[in-house]
């Protein structure tokens, strides 16, 4: 049977083979199962060199860091139980993880409706654009953790401060992009709307949006990443439940395993939060986002 | 019996400080149900004229009377067919028309009458079939189809149609060309065409106007083709009318008014 003999198969030339060679019925099943092999191998195969290096080399005595081996050991506890609570900032991962994204959902959902508000005031008037776009332009290269200090004397309390900073880190790409998407609108919309007498919200929510959705969409989506990376530096200061504040926390204790283990929960989030913005996008722009 | 009177309407733009004369004395008196036709070559401010007629451009001198009602802002009453069809991609062929009706339409007709209305006019240009493609899944005939109907959906008193079968092939555009007679001859707008096609002018219309050469641009003659409606391509290309009227507007666009080498 072709399904059987390609599993195991790696190389293109044999699962080929085994391809031609197959009765009718099956073939299907090989050459797809030989394109997701193609897909998966490479990944696999260097996720596996890459431990094994770290292994070797942290497996030696006197190496700063633990060999992933004792990463799993060490950290277990943390692995198999995300879900337990002993009180106060002693909680599963599971608890930080959800309320930094709780943070991040916040700021970031602000950032998006005052974003694109903004960014359509930007995009549609010279006036607006002119204005506003140095003190922009100058605001946004500001690191996002030199808010902290700032949005802490301002709100007085740890927790609307970290979500001033998403906000505040997000919003700059969500501007820029909304104004970039408005002002490209082609003359040929604004002529529709125009003929048909659109009102000004009516045109907003029918043509503008629409037409500038691809370009909001890519704002969202380096926004949340911005988020993200700001999420966890603040939570480092602020203190509190939250993956950022369970790193620096693991460091204080030496936990060097945990720092790991929550580094990969940080990246595998990120990543979804990217892939979810991206997908909303496309389901919105049906495909025209990137 | 005029109904769409265009007067003395001028235009100018004014760029770097440089005045730049578009449009002089520009006069055409249209009646209702009347199919006329702009012809010119490209850049002598025929898109201008319409433009200027739909009201998404202002005329700097002269005025637009529709009904005797002087015409300065856009509105559906002129809907515009745009050369390049102009749907919104993010909508349905039939959404980007039920934008226009349920617009246009509101507290005239119910959600239920706009739905059938919607329908009528799809089916009038035959793409009741590709009601719910996107604008690119279909061909670019059929987007034109789609910006027909949507212009006609909104009942417009005078239709305006920015050369739109420029970009198709020839076979597509008989074929429209044959369709908006036969829309033309059952519902009776006023039209207004833009066209640098002669043979196009010559089969659809009930007079060519044929403008001169930009800058300050005018009306330079304006032919009446008195061939009895409906008309047949076939049976016209032997008719002495038809090759009499084609003959002129060949006359005038290549001999008295011929482009300037330049620009071309």
């Amino acid at each position: 049977m072709a399904t059987t003999s390609t599993i195991g198969v790696t190389a293109p030339g044999i699962a080929a083979k085994a391809a031609e060679k197959a009765p009718r019925a099956p073939f299907i099943t090989a050459a797809s199962l030989r394109g997701m092999a193609a897909n998966l191998i490479p990944p696999v195969v260097v996720m596996i060199a890459f431990l094994v290096i770290w292994e070797l080399l942290c497996s030696r005595p006197g190496a700063g860091l633990p060999p992933p081996s004792r990463v799993v050991t060490e950290a277990w506890d943390i692995i198999v139980n995300p879900f337990y609570d002993n009180g106060g900032t002693d909680k599963g991962l599971f608890w930080h993880i959800s309320a930094s994204i709780q943070r991040v959902a916040l700021g970031f959902a602000l950032a998006t409706v005052v974003g694109i508000l903004v960014g359509t005031l930007i995009g549609q008037s010279d006036w607006a654009m002119r204005g506003l776009d140095p003190i922009f332009q100058v605001l946004r290269t500001i690191p996002p953790l030199a808010w902290l200090p700032l949005s802490l004397a301002a709100f007085r309390d740890g927790q609307p401060s970290a979500i001033f900073v998403i906000f505040i880190t997000s919003i700059w790409p969500i501007i820029i992009n909304t104004a970039v998407g408005i002002r490209n609108i082609p003359q040929d919309y604004r002529n529709v709307s125009a003929v048909l007498q659109l009102n000004p919200i009516e045109f907003f929510s029918k043509i503008m949006l629409p037409s500038a959705a691809p370009y909001i969409f890519t704002g969202l989506r380096i926004g949340v990443g911005l988020s993200w990376l700001a999420i966890v530096a603040a939570e480092m200061l602020i203190g509190g439940v939250g993956i950022g504040f369970f790193i620096w926390d693991a460091w204080n204790s030496s936990h060097i395993s945990e720092i790991i283990v929550a580094l990969v929960y940080v990246g595998v989030i990120g990543f979804i939060l990217d892939r979810f913005v991206a997908f909303i996008g496309n389901l919105v722009t049906r495909g025209a986002a990137a | 019996m005029t109904y769409l009177s265009i007067e003395n309407v001028g235009i100018s733009f004014t760029r770097n400080g440089r005045t730049n004369e578009v449009l002089r004395d520009v006069s055409v008196k249209i009646a209702r149900g009347e199919f006329v036709s702009l012809i010119g070559h490209s850049g002598c401010g025929k898109s201008t004229v319409l433009n200027i007629v739909a009201g998404l451009l202002k005329a700097s001198t002269g005025v637009v009377l529709l009904e005797d009602k002087e015409v300065n802002s856009p509105g559906p009453d002129r809907a515009v067919v745009f050369q390049n069809h102009s749907l919104l991609p993010w909508l349905t062929v039939r959404e980007n028309v039920s934008l226009a009706v349920d617009k246009v339409m509101k507290g005239r007709k119910t959600k239920a009458e706009r739905n059938e209305w919607i329908d009528h006019n799809l089916a009038l240009v035959n793409m009741t079939h590709a009601a719910e493609r996107r604008p690119n899944e279909i061909s670019g005939g059929m987007k034109q189809r789609v910006g027909i109907a949507r212009a006609l959906a909104m009942e417009p008193k005078v239709l305006l149609l920015d050369e739109p079968f420029g970009a198709l092939d020839a076979l597509t555009r008989a074929h429209l060309q044959d369709s908006l007679m036969e829309i033309h001859g059952r519902l009776g707008n006023a039209v207004i065409m833009i066209t640098h096609d002669v043979d196009e002018a010559v089969l659809l219309s009930d007079r060519i106007v044929m403008m001169t050469n930009g800058p300050s641009a005018t009306v330079g003659e304006i032919l009446k083709v008195d061939l009895e409606r409906p008309r047949r391509r076939l049976e016209l290309v032997e008719d002495p009318t038809y090759t009499h009227a084609r003959a002129e507007v060949l006359e005038f666009l290549y001999a008295r008014h011929a482009k300037p080498a330049v620009a071309a």
